[in-house]
């Protein structure tokens, strides 16, 4: 191991401070009595009772969770398919083209992507019919495909590190197909299917700009309110959400690591008594 | 590699057996038209990002050639039957007529790829120290280092934005603290300009530069440094010639991860950029939202894509060789 120069070990602690002061002083002020950021007027939980108050931010919210929810699943069943397509399938018709679809999503500026699926409901409503009208089904479907190259990227870097011989060990042992991919495959990538869905949830659930083009009258989720707030100006009830976020995201972090990480061991457990009973 | 063992077709031992008739018959139509269960994985999601990815820019192309009306949807009809029953294609290049001549929108082009250019530029500075760092500190700790990154990015995008208007903001506390450190004497204005966007981006998109950079740097063989060190190099020295050289690809990915979405951003400028710092982003949700002006919206989101599609295809061939090289 190389040392680390204390240039490096300075910028690493400019740069640490600099992502997390400002979370930290939204959560501080969200218990301020005062409205204004630089008056500390004491204690108070006042904005998190008028947050639980905000029928709108309520409902916008529940709605968004739902929608998060929806399109997160789909995402990660669409994703790794597109992810063991990419990792598993070598050279097949259209791969190029297929590749292309799963990367630039990844870094398509969202007013692009907002914009012309808009235009693709607008057209296929005048075509067919379908969908009628703008709402939680089209917000749904752009979610899934933006999210859905996300959850093939990570599905697909777990594939490729992963050991095939094992695939081929089942193959050759004569199990079909279907059966490799849910006995041996799927339990392996769980971890990166997890942390697909979550990825794919978190950025349905923070999406402002797309949701804004294909959502409906009747469809506000939680990011349009909140934007819409805040661009009134500094509102303390937005930094009692946002510490609420914070402190959901972090547990469910915390959770699914210890959870991984106890998977991971149970496995190893496994890997070794097959190794020792074996030999 | 050569074999792709996850559906593909072998005649394994009993494959047929052992299956409910519906369930052998449907196999055998669906095979008959070319459809394994391998092909199902590839076509199901293909299907879909033909439809929902591709075939939408298409339709973005075409309305870019229509023109504005008062009408549900706001834009006229590209094919029409005229009376002699012939089918003909009304190509109207007005709106990019307007975008040419109007030079608000070059101003927003050109300002939006150069505050994207800076960004990325400071985020490399940034994110390049903190990822060598990750990549260098020992094995147990470069996990949780690495959590502490990705664990904003987890947290609402809006209101780690939103964060910084308190903080920038004429009274806020930066303000604040420089005026009690006696480093200014009347408080800047920060917040609405520039700076503050550039801030806003880099804050946003610094997991993006640290994630890729620290993959190359990770892998980095650290016996190169040692023979270089060896060689009589200074660490310095080493560095530039051995580390440097050797995370390209990781820069680029980088740098592109934050450069591309940077270019086309509204949020960051909408919440910190003040009345005079045009980007296009906010230009296409001014045209759509604010005067309903379809085929103008389509036109810049068109004009951007051209400014696009070379970085896009270069972010794309750099993923590719990463999972090669992922690969061996």
């Amino acid at each position: 191991m190389m040392r680390r120069s204390s240039f490096v070990l300075g910028v690493m602690a400019f740069g640490y401070a600099f992502l997390y002061v400002p979370i930290i002083l939204l959560i501080i002020y969200s218990f301020n009595e005062s409205r204004l950021v630089t008056v500390w007027g004491g204690w108070s939980t006042k904005w998190y009772v008028g947050l639980l108050h905000n029928q709108q931010m309520l409902s916008a919210a529940w709605l968004s969770l739902r929608i998060a929810a929806i399109s997160a699943t789909f995402s990660v069943a669409l994703g790794t398919l597109a992810g063991m397509a990419m990792a598993r399938f070598g050279r097949f018709r259209g791969r190029v083209l297929f590749g292309g679809m799963i990367t630039a999503p990844l870094v398509m500026p969202e007013v692009i992507t907002g914009l012309s699926l808009l235009l693709l409901f607008v057209s296929l409503e005048q075509l067919i019919g379908w969908p009628e009208g703008r709402g939680i089904t089209t917000i749904t479907i752009a979610h899934v495909t933006f999210t859905m190259a996300f959850v093939a990227v990570i599905v697909q870097s777990r594939l490729v590190s992963l050991d095939e011989s094992i695939e081929e060990a089942a193959m050759d042992l004569g199990a079909r197909p279907a059966k490799i991919f849910f006995v041996i495959t799927l339990p392996i990538i769980s971890p990166a299917i997890v942390s697909g869905w979550l990825l794919a949830f978190t950025l349905s659930l923070d999406d402002l700009v797309i949701a804004s083009f294909v959502s409906g009258p009747a469809s506000t989720t939680l990011p349009m309110v909140i934007f819409s707030s805040v661009r009134l100006g500094v509102t303390p009830e937005i930094n009692a959400l946002a510490t609420i976020i914070v402190a959901l995201v972090t547990t469910g972090i915390i959770v699914a690591g210890v959870m991984m990480a106890r998977q991971e061991r149970i496995r190893r457990i496994d890997e070794q008594m097959a190794a020792s009973s074996n030999g | 590699m050569t074999a792709t063992p996850i559906g593909k077709e072998i005649q394994a031992p009993g494959s047929g057996a052992g299956r409910p008739l519906p369930v052998r018959l449907t196999i055998g139509l669906l095979r008959r038209l070319g459809l394994t269960g391998r092909g199902l994985v590839i076509l199901v999601p293909y299907v879909w990002l033909l439809l929902f990815f591709l075939i939408p820019f298409a339709i973005v192309l075409k309305i870019s050639f229509s023109e504005a009306a008062i009408a549900i949807p706001p834009y006229t009809a590209l094919l029409e039957w005229t009376e002699e029953a012939f089918l003909t294609i009304k190509l109207n290049f007005g709106s990019y007529i307007f975008l040419l001549t109007d030079s608000l929108y070059a101003v927003a082009y050109l300002n939006s790829l150069k505050i994207a250019f800076v960004s990325t530029v400071l985020c490399l500075l940034l994110g390049y120290p903190m990822a060598y760092g990750i990549a260098k500190s020992p094995t147990s700790w470069r996990g949780p280092l690495l959590m502490l990154i990705i664990l904003p990015f987890w947290t609402s995008f809006l209101i780690r934005v939103y964060a910084w208007i308190g903080i920038l903001k004429q009274e806020g506390l930066l303000n604040n603290l420089l005026l009690w450190l006696g480093v200014i004497d009347t408080p800047l204005q920060i917040l609405y300009t520039d700076v503050s966007i550039y801030i806003g981006i880099v804050y946003s998109y610094l997991p993006f530069m640290i994630l890729p950079l620290y993959a190359t740097l990770e892998k980095l063989d650290d016996t190169l440094l040692e023979a270089a060190a060896d060689l009589g190099a200074k660490p310095f020295g080493a560095f530039l010639r051995v580390t440097l050289p050797l995370s390209v690809p990781g820069i680029v990915a980088g740098s592109l991860l934050v450069f591309i979405p940077a270019v086309g951003e509204f949020v960051i400028p909408s919440l910190l950029g003040g009345p005079n710092t045009l980007m296009i982003g906010a230009v296409l949700w001014n045209e759509f939202f604010a005067n309903r002006d379809w085929p103008v919206a389509s036109a810049v989101a068109i004009a951007l894509l051209l400014f696009l599609v070379v970085p896009i295809m270069l972010f794309q061939y750099y993923q590719g060789k990463q999972q090669e090289a992922a690969k061996q």
